[in-house]
């Protein structure tokens, strides 16, 4: 009696490893908390909802009919934009097959020849030149490769991500070298949407209150009210994210970079990806070309396997995790791990969030920014527990 | 038919027991993408150097056309950025384009030069860009090499 294989099209997203949720059979690829994500769209859904209903008939009206209209191009703007960053794949490394850790386990121990019984062997560290600057290669334990130069590895989704920025609970996902420049737009788009609907706001409570009164307006479109609480609190950090993501950009610098310290300080190497050059920085990161995803998702598995029951990791937790709170207040920016601490990632997940405040006003809650456990990692130690007021 | 599926899954089993050779990337001049030029000593009994060093120079030439910042990447920027970035979902991308270049590449390459000394190159793309593998496999008949690739076109 033979057993019957039942050959399953299992598509490549199914098996790959890290914390991450896949929806649309693998088109979609998201981190795996996503309530911020959900509030996100919740208040910027909500509040332009509030602000056509409420204002745009009266200002269409009294104003100009191009008001509801230009507002509506932005809105489809922004979320187009949030949308491409959240959903898209925001540069994952694959992690190294057997053969290639062998491989690269061979070349380590190669080089550091016979280490003494008893002593730790040396940190797996690869010295490269970039423009005449000597870079350290770190090895990552989890995904058995050497970070190529600005790849970090994110411990909420488990991932090594090239040129790392940050993870974004806001937007769901990593912000990395494929979706930096659509994060980029969404936050300069959501400044100029909330700025936008701000003074429309006040110009139509003005021109309101002439005719019946402050009080009386007040009234009549309740929503007026509502909408002007969200953007004055959304207008303090987003614009001072937007400015803070500028100022990155047209030094080349990754938001991961610049709070360890990669490029600062005297005895520090320069950054040797900086072209010296405002424009010529903000081209390469605005304008480069689109980076295919290397992380073949929607392949299928080349190889027969008996009807699996695993269901496909789709579907999501929605627990809120403490870090929600911190989401509340600021970005979370998390250092990712360095050796050789990495195997702990859900020890040290709800404190892992390295809050660095970047807007000089706080939103609704108030609570002082954590300082991060000291991470194995001595270099680290000092850097991760520095807050950076960029303010702008 | 079921023969023919039973041989490759051999050749893939034997594949893996193969030597490997991998190629890293050369960083030397920022994060493009560029492969190191240096001969593995490995290599040497399997192909000339010559050869080696040029299909790794042409494999670089690809990729620095691909990343290539300049007047069609703005163009290509400026136009997607003002359609939302939705004209990507009909349009291919200048580095898709030189990628599928790429994979012809690497097709013909093999088919000419590598397997004929027993060698077989993986395109970079399906080892996330860091490295060429280079497969040494004992001498496998040119049939069973032609039914590999047309595996690998599928």
């Amino acid at each position: 009696m033979s057993a019957v294989m039942i050959t399953r099209k299992v598509r490549k997203w199914e098996k790959l490893p890290g914390k991450n949720t896949f929806c649309c059979d693998g088109r979609v690829m998201m981190a795996r908390q996503k309530g911020v994500f959900y509030l996100t769209l919740f208040l910027i859904i909500g509040t332009c909802s509030l602000f056509f209903a409420f204002e745009c008939p009266y200002l269409a009206v009294n104003l100009s009919p191009a008001i509801p209209v230009f507002a509506a191009l932005l809105f489809l703007f922004v979320m187009a934009m949030l949308l491409r960053t959240s959903f898209s794949d925001p540069g994952v490394l694959p992690r190294a097959l057997p053969e290639e850790a062998t491989f690269i386990e061979m070349e380590i121990e190669a080089a550091n020849g016979n280490v003494p019984a008893g002593q730790r062997p040396p940190p797996r560290i690869r010295n490269v030149q970039i423009n005449n600057q000597i870079v350290k290669l770190k090895y990552c334990y989890t995904c058995k490769i050497f970070r190529p130069p600005r790849a970090s590895h994110c411990s909420i989704c488990d991932n090594c991500v090239d040129r790392f920025d940050h993870h974004c609970p806001w937007v769901g996902n990593c912000v990395g070298k494929r979706n930096y420049r659509y994060f980029y737009l969404f936050t300069l788009s959501l400044s100029l949407l909330t700025i936008y609907i701000f003074t429309f706001d006040i110009v139509h409570v003005v021109m309101r209150s002439v005719d019946s009164g402050f009080l009386n307006t007040l009234k009549e479109t309740p929503g007026t009210v509502l909408e002007v609480l969200v953007c004055f609190f959304t207008l303090w950090s987003v614009v001072g994210l937007t400015g803070f993501h500028t100022y990155l950009i047209s030094l080349n610098q990754t938001t991961n970079e610049d709070i360890k310290g990669s490029w600062s300080g005297k005895n520090r190497v320069q950054n040797p990806y900086s072209h010296k050059n405002i424009i010529k920085n903000c081209c390469e990161v605005l304008c480069g070309p689109a980076y295919p995803s290397v992380l073949d998702r929607r392949g299928l598995m080349q190889e027969d396997s008996p009807a699996s029951e695993t269901s496909p990791p789709s579907s999501s937790s929605m627990n809120s995790v403490p870090q929600t709170t911190h989401a509340m207040l600021c970005l979370q920016k998390t250092t990712a791990p360095l050796i050789p601490n990495e195997h702990t990632p859900d020890d040290v997940k709800p404190s892992i969030a390295d809050s660095a405040e970047k807007t000089p006003s706080p939103k609704e809650e108030e609570s002082p920014a954590p300082k991060l456990p000291p991470l194995a990692s001595p270099e680290t130690d000092a850097e991760t527990s520095i807050i950076k007021d960029k303010a702008h | 038919g079921a023969e023919t599926f039973h041989n490759l899954q051999e050749l893939r089993h034997s594949a893996s027991l193969a030597n490997k050779v991998f190629i890293q990337r050369d960083y030397s001049e920022g994060t493009t993408c560029k492969f190191q030029t240096k001969f593995p000593s490995e290599l040497e009994s399997r192909i000339e150097r010559t050869l080696f060093e040029d299909t790794v120079k042409t494999l670089n030439n690809y990729y620095a056309e691909a990343e290539k910042i300049g007047g069609q990447s703005y163009l290509e920027g400026c136009l997607a950025c003002a359609t939302a970035y939705l004209i990507f979902l009909c349009m291919e991308t200048r580095y898709e384009k030189v990628l599928k270049k790429i994979a012809k590449y690497i097709q013909e390459q093999n088919e000419k030069i590598y397997a004929p000394r027993g060698l077989l190159i993986t395109d970079p793309i399906e080892r996330g860009m860091r490295v060429v593998s280079f497969e040494c496999h004992a001498a496998i008949s040119p049939i069973h090499w032609s039914q590999k690739y047309k595996f690998k076109d599928v």
